[in-house]
């Protein structure tokens, strides 16, 4: 879809119309009438007049200018970026669903209050806790949800809420942010030479002061923690609580649980392990399941169980509040709910196994072309770095770009931090051997490129929409919505700003 | 391992398993696992049901959605912060636009152009409605974003008291609270008079301690607020005003850009979303440009590419999270952007005439029906204050009574307002979209009196 360069604003006409709506059946429809005037707007909104056939060819020529799972493979890292299915769709637009308002009293709700009951039942199962809250909506706000969580627990137990939080310096960059906003400093621990946790820093920054030890495991590196259990069990002696940040849990289910690992605390990204679609940057779902210590605190309301009824239970006085103004990302919980009934216990420990040995089989294909800083078996996702690549010129960002001519999305790129150049690779379990077998291949032909051809890998990408865009220039001269007129490079033709502007590389 | 049903989301084969484990080196998936400590591995199947074959899994789920009331089988009057405004064929179309909706966030702007120029669309619309300078990439939902709200109004002015309306939904009131423990900053509710935000008493409230002032338009009971005085309040003492909204009403109703708001935020389900019980949402978040620096969450920006073509990009990312770490201005990294999507192409296909007809029909026939259900006797409006889509019912009897027994009728009759505020538990709050029909009305009028009678 090259060439196609309009914004929805650009194809307006005066008088196009691409609504249908009824004529108005009560006698008095004059605004003026009926709201004062002081109230009413001049002039109207300037939307769009397009039809309906301009607005499904523009979001049609747009939607191919993007890679999504279904039409590249996507080994972002981290993101779990596997198939998502069908069915789950059609499951969440049933109208019992779709069309359930969130106040309808519980007794005419009974079907979605049970699903809500027997996800949250299954979650903790898969993850060993002993209650699940769906409510948040997110990863970063389950995070911010198991802090609180935390923090209302230190508070009750001790009168304070503790001061400090730890998190390894492979963290992914919400954790500190959630931790702020629980109003909490971030302590930030080294990983020891084999990518863990660094038992030594641990201990000296273990006090009574700790409210939480905030860790992802497998951590960002694709590695499982080998002393996981000595981690939690010092902890704990310090009454610190354990986090686990479960973005990595595709490489767990059925395997081992965060809940038998001794964590207290861990949260679920739905739109990873549990197929829901990322949707270009969600809505996702982040479930968050705690030990029985923590449930007192847990959001309002909890969907519980009466006999063979559910109710939404709002007396709960210790609760930390809510995350959302109702019950969590529903439309979520029912594609989540789909696809453990479809895969079953035996299905989902095929997913973590299959996961991690594609991995592993990445990681023996290109690990004599990629340093390789952390060596030994992976679990769901391998971490190369790019740094050989980079002395002779060709960076991760590069290789990156040069996949995209390839036809595959990128990895996760410069991510863990502690990783020079880092290219972190997760296949997922649902790719064939074909399409890794592909994408190994591309890999190595830029390894080669990198040495023979350079500027190849430089030029990146050629073959996609735009070519690399000028990030300073969006940074410095912020444009963040169209106007009308020729001047801004939101509007009209930008032949102004002219192909010399500066560009990153 | 199973064949058939469930390894249907396998991507390899056996037979290529061998030989993946041939190449790596390694006899079994069993060698991989080694780090794992032997005592910590679960040793048992995970206790869950058995899996289902797609067939049978369809049918066990359109038996549960067949238990909930929802507004394709029931007449709708429910609101309260989301309502069943129509959603046209076109949007499902779209969103099942599998390059949208199985793309990641769009770090990667070459290949991502689709998702970027969609959300650069809808910063635009948004900005239009609003009046304000600059929108971002959307927040969760509408509670998440009044809380968002209040975090920025404590960085921007580094003040810590939050003055919010006891007319803002008591739902979204909640979320704030939630948000604002970590920080302790306190809240202050003002009392509402009549339905509206009672001014004196949020003269007394705002100080110069106070960050920002919360108010509803229209608030939760659909009452309409006087801003200009609001903004004068909050400006006086060096406060910021944030007004939630209802995008909807802003195709009729003055902006509250012009009326000097400094954020907006509001909950954007109706534009083009399902109820879904309560979730995925819309958050939306808009600013002036001078508190951009402040503002949570994403943001695309328009620049060029190498060849000087326009191109759309994520910027102003040093506020963001994965740079800025424990400073970033919010912990937010998935957003809501498919919810977004759906708003967009709603937006634009509404467009300048349809948006204003959608609030124009919802706005009279909510008036039609405050005139009609008033008529039953016993029953009278619980508020007087001007009113857009929502209006409160004083009823004689028990509102959940009323309520159960209007559904046997079929009739999802309104909200028992008793559950957010014991002075109200005599009331319910009713919602009228441009779906309702006066016939529909009427049946409700109808119906109610009978059931009161």
């Amino acid at each position: 879809m090259h060439g196609y360069d309009k914004l929805i604003f650009e194809l307006s006409v005066p008088g196009r119309v691409g609504h249908s709506l009824p004529e108005a059946d009560v006698a008095e429809a004059d605004l003026a009438r009926l709201l004062p005037g002081r109230h009413l707007r001049t002039p109207p909104a300037d939307l769009p007049e397009v039809s309906e056939f301009d607005v499904v060819r523009h979001y049609t020529r747009l939607s191919r200018m993007n890679y999504g799972v279904d039409t590249h493979f996507y080994p972002l890292g981290s993101c779990t970026m596997k198939y998502n299915p069908k069915v789950n769709e059609d499951m969440a637009r049933l109208p019992g669903f779709a069309c359930l308002h969130p106040l309808t009293p519980e007794e005419a709700a009974q079907g979605a209050l049970r699903l809500m009951g027997e996800l949250g039942d299954m979650l903790a199962e898969i993850v060993g806790m002993d209650a699940v809250s769906l409510q948040p909506a997110a990863g970063a706000q389950g995070e911010l949800t198991g802090v609180l969580l935390i923090r209302a627990f230190h508070l009750d137990r001790e009168g304070s809420p503790r001061k400090k939080v730890l998190v390894p310096d492979s963290a992914h960059g919400t954790n500190p942010a959630s931790t702020t906003i629980a109003g909490y400093q971030t302590i930030q621990l080294k990983s020891d030479a084999n990518g863990e946790v660094d038992l030594l820093d641990l201990e000296r920054h273990l006090d009574e002061d700790v409210a939480v030890f905030m860790i992802t495991v497998p951590n960002t590196l694709g590695l499982f923690e080998s002393k996981i259990l000595e981690v939690t069990g010092m902890c704990h002696a310090k009454g610190a609580q354990v986090y686990m940040d479960g973005a990595n849990l595709n490489a767990l289910l059925g395997i081992t649980r965060p809940g038998d690992l001794g964590f207290d605390v861990v949260h679920m990204n739905l739109h990873k392990t549990f197929t829901t679609p990322h949707g270009g940057g969600g809505p996702g779902a982040g479930p968050v399941g705690v030990k029985t210590h923590l449930t007192p605190f847990l959001p309002v309301p909890v969907p519980t169980r009466d006999g063979d009824r559910y109710r939404l239970n709002w007396k709960r006085p210790k609760s930390i509040g809510k995350l959302q103004s109702f019950w969590g990302n529903f439309g979520m919980l029912v594609r989540a709910y789909t696809y453990i009934r479809t895969m079953g216990p035996d299905g989902l420990r095929a997913v973590s196994e299959n996961a991690i040995l594609n991995a592993n089989y990445v990681k023996a294909r290109l690990e004599r072309h990629y340093d390789l800083p952390y060596p030994g078996h992976c679990m769901h996702e391998v971490v190369f770095s790019a740094r050989r690549q980079k002395r002779l010129g060709a960076t991760a960002t590069d290789i990156a770009k040069r996949l995209l001519d390839l036809g595959f999305y990128a990895p996760s790129i410069y991510f863990p931090l502690i990783v020079e150049e880092a290219l972190m690779i997760e296949p997922t379990e649902t790719e064939s051997k074909e399409t890794i077998d592909g994408f190994c291949e591309a890999m190595i032909q830029i390894a080669g490129e990198a040495e023979t051809a350079p500027e190849t890998v430089l030029a990146a990408p050629l073959t996609t929409p735009v070519r690399r865009l000028d990030q300073t220039l969006a940074a410095r001269q912020p444009n963040l919505r169209w106007t009308r007129g020729p001047s801004a490079v939101g509007s009209g033709p930008v032949a102004a700003q002219g192909p010399g502007s500066p560009i990153a590389r | 391992m199973r064949h058939g049903d469930v390894m249907r989301y396998i991507g390899t084969t056996p037979a290529q398993r061998a030989e993946m484990l041939r190449t790596i080196g390694v006899e079994d998936v069993e060698a991989l696992l080694e780090r794992i400590p032997s005592k910590a591995r679960l040793g048992r199947e995970l206790a869950l049901p058995p899996a289902l074959a797609e067939g049978e899994l369809v049918a066990h789920l359109r038996a549960l959605a067949g238990e909930n009331a929802h507004t394709d089988g029931y007449v709708s009057f429910l609101g309260a912060g989301a309502c069943d405004h129509y959603v046209p064929s076109v949007i499902n179309h779209l969103l099942l636009r599998s390059e949208f909706f199985t793309a990641y966030t769009p770090y990667q702007p070459e290949a991502s152009q689709g998702t970027l120029r969609t959300i650069f669309e809808y910063q635009t619309m948004i900005c239009e409605l609003t009046g304000m300078d600059v929108t971002n990439a959307s927040i969760y939902d509408g509670g998440s974003a009044l809380a968002e709200a209040a975090l920025m109004a404590h960085g921007v002015t580094e003040r810590d008291q939050i003055v919010v309306s006891a007319a803002v939904s008591p739902l979204a009131r909640r979320v704030v609270a939630t948000y604002c423990a970590g920080p302790r900053l306190p809240i202050k509710t003002v009392p509402w008079v009549d339905g509206v935000t009672d001014l004196d008493a949020l003269r007394r409230s705002v100080s110069a301690k106070t960050a920002c002032v919360m108010v509803q338009y229209p608030n939760f009971f659909g009452a309409l607020e006087e801003l200009d005085a609001a903004a004068a309040l909050a400006h006086e003492h060096g406060a910021l005003l944030v007004v939630a909204v209802d995008p909807i009403s802003l195709a009729v109703l003055r902006p509250p850009g012009e009326a000097g708001a400094d954020i907006v935020v509001g909950e954007g389900q109706g534009l083009g979303n399902h109820l879904t019980f309560g979730g995925p949402y819309l958050g939306l978040f808009s600013c002036r440009k001078e508190l951009v620096r402040r503002m949570p969450g994403r943001l695309v920006g328009a620049t060029v590419d190498h060849d000087g073509r326009r191109g759309f990009v994520l910027t102003l990312q040093t506020r963001e999270q994965h740079i800025r770490r424990e400073k970033a201005t919010s912990n937010i990294c998935t957003n809501v952007a498919l919810v977004a999507l759906a708003a967009t192409v709603y937006l634009a296909l509404m467009g300048k005439e349809g948006l204003r007809r959608v609030a124009g029909l919802s706005t009279a026939k909510a008036h039609y029906a405050a005139e009609a259900l008033g008529r039953v006797p016993g029953v009278e409006p619980r508020f007087g204050a001007p009113f857009f889509k929502e209006f409160a019912l004083r009823l004689p009897k028990s509102p959940d009574r009323i309520l159960r027994a209007l559904r046997k009728q079929r009739i999802l009759g309104g909200v028992a307002l008793g559950q957010f505020d014991r002075q109200l538990r005599d009331a319910i709050l009713v919602a009228v979209t441009e779906r309702r029909t006066r016939a529909e009305i009427d049946a409700y009028a109808e119906a109610l009196a009978s059931v009161v009678a």
